[in-house]
Order: C-alpha cells, then structure tokens, then sequence
C-alpha cells in the first residue's frame, strides 16, 4: 500500500515511516547533487544563510537533463547518494529531514537520520522519464552556472519512492537482499 | 616494425599509436568457428592456436568488404553519424536489453522487484516513444571506432569530427552535460559533452564502424580491476567478479549487465570489461569455456539477493559478458565494468 507524504515533513510523519514502505511523495523539494552540495555545506561553514530554509524539507539526489521546449523538467531520476554522504550531517543538524537517491548510505548518515530524525529514500534508478513527469513546477534557484549541477526547487506530485533507511536504523536494502540471498 | 602475434601467428606491420598486432583479438574480427575444414590435420593445428575469444587464426577480412583502392570517408560524415548516435543512443534503447527486462519481469520472485522492474520498463516505453532520454545521466560519450585500414579520413581531423558530433547531438537532443574540464581542479562543465573518450582500432577493410556508449557515472564508479596471480585461476576471477557486483549493491542501478575483461594486461583489461558491454545483452562468448563462465557468474550473482534496485530479489544482473586475451606468464588481470539497466549504445557502419 503506497503511503502519500506532503513536503515539508513532520516529525510525526518521518516517525511513522519504515524501512520498506512505498511512499509518494507530494509538495516542494530541492534538487542539488556534488557540486550543489560542496556549495552549501561551505555556506553552513562559513556561517552564510543558504539559498532555501532546509528544516522539514527534502534534498533529491539528481542532475536533469534540460527541458525540450514546454517540459517542467527533462528526465530526473536519481543519483548514487553516496556521493553527498559527506555533507549529509551539516544538513540534518539544519533541520532536513528527508533525502531521495539511491544506493547505500555511510554508516555516519546511517546514525545521523537516527539522531535528527529524518528518512532517506530510494526512487527508480533509470527511471527518469517518469521521474520528471511528477515535476509540476521546477525553478533553479542557486548555482546555475553548474549547469546539471545547479539547485532547484521543484513541486513534485505524487513523486514514487521506497523509505530504506528509517529513523530507527531499518535498512530495506539489507532486511531485501537477506531474504532472497540464495548463497 | 613488423611483429607477429603470438596466439595465431598474424604478422603485421605495426605503425605508431596503432596496436595492429593485438587488434584482430580485442575487436574480434574473423570470430568464426573452427567447423568446415576438410583436412583434419588442418583443422587440429589450427584450434591449437584458437584464441581465447574462440577465434581461429583465419584472417578476418574486417566487414567482408574488399577494397581494390582506398575508400576516401570526409570527416564530416562520421561527425553526421555521431551526431545521429547520439540523437537516439539515450532514447531509444537496444531491443534486446527491453527482452533482457521482460524476461527479468517473468523471474523475478520479489514483489517490490517486479514493481520496479515495471516501471522501468514503463520509463524505456515512454522514452522511445517521446525521444526523451531514458535516464537523465546520458553520460560520457564513450565512441569505438573500428577503422578500416583501407580507409582514408580526409577532410578534418577524425576526433575533432567525433566532438562535433557529440557537441551538436548532445545540444539537439536535449541530452544533459556532464562533463567536467579538468577531473581536480575547478571541474568546470564543458557545457557540451566534450570530449569524447574515443578507442580507436584499426580493422581490415574499408569500412568506418562507429559504436557510441552514453556511459552513465553511476555505474561506472563501481568498477573494479585486479590484478589476480595465475594461482588464483577461475576461482579468483569468479570470487572478484561476484564481491564487485555484491559492493555495488544497489549503487549501480540493478539489474545491471556485467562487463568482464580478463587477461592482457593493466590497461588492456579495463578495456576487454568495457568492450564486453557493447555486445548484445545476453549474447554468449563463443568460446564454451567462457561462455559456460559467463553462466556459472550469472547465476551466482543472481544469488546475492541484490534484486531490482537493491530493495531484494531474484534478478540482479541481465547478463554476464567476458572478454579473454592471453596474458604473461606471472599475470592473471580482471576487471568489471558495470553497466545500468539502460545501457545506452548504438552503432553504425559507413
């Protein structure tokens, strides 16, 4: 049974979610990967106010590609989240609480969405058309002089997406993968 | 310089930054089997010398053409024909990674699987029906060129012709840019795609084949190459091939196609591994040994219980392709080279 989330979240909301539930989710995110990230989190460093309020939001992970001519937004699936692990902390202790990529998290990320409390989400890795068909409105807002890179904030409505780590340390990809490992 | 190739007794002339020696093997030009020859002797002395591609030492011919003159191709035409790969390369996906998919949809057990796995289908339906790309990592154009050496690229420069290309398919598609100028200092986006990471062999014939890869990041940085000793033999290959896939997890967007190089040497490895992924999805080496390997890894991949997108499954990878080349006394190379779901590539033949 597929959970509809709104954006931004409540902690009531990430606390009801498990590793495991499949979600859509509805309202503004922002989109932002590598070079977005280094961005922000030296801004966190240097004490400077970012371009968005993180607190209750949702980052997804991903670079569109451009719009053909009356698209919202090109194909925007996710990217490999690893990548942003390292800026991942500085953001939740700002309030975010909600992230969509794919692929594993650190360990350090891991406890992070334990102790701020917040989810992080898995979309379809590839499925990019159907990704950016849910984008109602997309607006860069920073960087856009890293073209792929740069941040949006975007309306997604009812956005597909699997929780696999909770706020409770449940991790979908591992409860998954033992229940069907053959060897 | 003239060097004679040790596994089937080629001799050719080999002319600067031109591996001619070797090129027959990588690219697999004159791969016929062995069957047809009358003379058993014949036929014996020649399988001694079977390359580890299954190749006998027949001289290939490159695409079965054969040229009296040398065949003039103006530079403009191969940035036409890159230009037109890319167009379609990210849209339109080969037909045999959507059978791989639905044969993937039939097997595999996991609910959430078979519900990604439908949508991913869904997406590459959509894509091919609105040229929109499949997945918006449309990647780093990777171009094969396999050069007939009766050919004559006049006009312009061949990589310069191949950019082109790339620049204007990647600005007309609407394909994304994700190139970066320099890979550690400022990593500015070129804005265009450029450039192109071009692997240029020479061939027999007159003929210009162009293979273009849109090869996504993702998947990409979960390669992996060892190099193994020959102690380790299949059981150390087999062991490193099954623990890169089970570290990708599902960082590489499964199910994934594995690219397997073993052989050759440190760079010629890498190379086999990415060369394997340009073959139809789930076409079988045709040395038995391989391809009994390839089928051994597959099914023990799909044991790992990774699944479609990493959330648990049956259905891990599409397929496993490995390309051999002999190798030196001390050195047993591997490498994996992983490709997504989406696989992007498409080919032509001037």
């Amino acid at each position: 049974m597929t959970i509809k989330i709104e954006t931004p979240l409540s902690d009531s909301v990430v606390s009801s979610l498990r590793a495991g539930d499949e979600v859509s989710v509805s309202g503004v995110m922002y989109i932002a990967r590598d070079a977005a990230h280094k961005r922000l989190v030296s801004l966190i460093e240097s004490g400077e106010a970012l371009p968005f309020d993180p607190r209750g939001q949702i980052i997804y992970y991903a670079g569109p590609t451009p719009p053909k001519p009356g698209q919202v937004i090109g194909s925007v699936g996710p990217t490999t989240s690893g990548r942003m692990d390292p800026y991942t902390i500085p953001l939740l202790e700002l309030g975010l609480k909600g992230m969509i990529g794919k692929g594993y998290r650190s360990a350090a990320v891991r406890k992070g969405l334990i102790e701020h409390r917040a989810v992080y989400f898995a979309a379809i890795g590839g499925a990019g058309v159907l990704a950016g068909q849910c984008m109602k409105s997309a607006k860069p807002i920073a960087y856009e002089e890293l073209g792929p890179e740069a941040l949006w904030r975007v309306e997604a409505e009812d956005f597909p997406a699997f929780v696999v780590y909770d706020a409770y340390g449940g991790d979908l990809y591992e409860e998954g993968t033992s229940k069907y490992r053959v060897c | 310089m003239v060097l004679c190739c040790a596994c089937c007794g080629l001799t050719a002339a080999l002319l600067p930054g031109q591996p001619v020696a070797i090129y027959h093997h990588l690219f697999g030009n004159g791969r016929r089997g062995a069957e047809g020859m009358d003379d058993l002797s014949e036929k014996n002395r020649k399988e001694d010398r079977q390359d580890v591609n299954g190749a006998n030492p027949d001289w290939g011919g490159g695409f079965g053409l054969s040229c009296a003159d040398v065949r003039h191709i103006d530079a403009s035409e191969i940035a036409e024909a890159v230009y037109k790969l890319c167009m379609k390369v990210t849209c339109v996906l080969p037909p045999e990674n959507i059978a791989a998919l639905e044969r993937a949809m039939e097997e595999e057990k996991s609910p959430q699987g078979r519900q990604a796995l439908a949508r991913i289908l869904e997406n590459h339906r959509l894509a091919g029906e609105l040229m929109q790309p499949a997945c918006q990592d449309t990647g780093i154009a990777v171009v094969f060129i396999e050069l007939g050496q009766d050919v004559h690229v006049c006009g312009g420069d061949l990589n310069q012709a191949i950019d082109e290309g790339v620049r204007r398919g990647y600005s007309e598609a609407y394909l994304r840019k994700s190139v970066v100028h320099d890979p550690l200092f400022g990593r500015v986006n070129t804005k265009d795609n450029t450039p192109a990471i071009v692997h240029l062999q020479m061939v027999p014939g007159c003929s210009l084949k162009i293979t273009v890869v849109a090869k996504g990041g993702g998947a990409e940085n979960m390669s992996g190459l060892a190099m193994l000793t020959p102690a380790s033999g299949v059981e150390g290959v087999r062991n490193f091939v099954v623990d890169q896939v089970r570290k990708a997890g599902p960082n590489a967007c499964p199910p994934v196609i594995v690219g397997v190089g073993v052989g050759g040497n440190f760079e010629t490895v890498a190379f086999l591994a990415k060369k394997a992924l340009i073959r139809p999805v789930g076409e079988r080496n045709p040395n038995p040994k391989y391809a009994a390997l390839e089928e051994e890894l597959l099914r023990e991949i799909n044991g790992l219980g990774i699944g479609p997108q990493g959330f648990g499954g049956s259905v891990t990878a599409l397929a496993v392709h490995i390309e051999a080349y002999p190798c030196h006394i001390a050195s047993l190379p591997v490498a994996v080279n992983l490709n997504c779901h989406v696989a992007p590539h498409s080919t032509v033949i001037l």
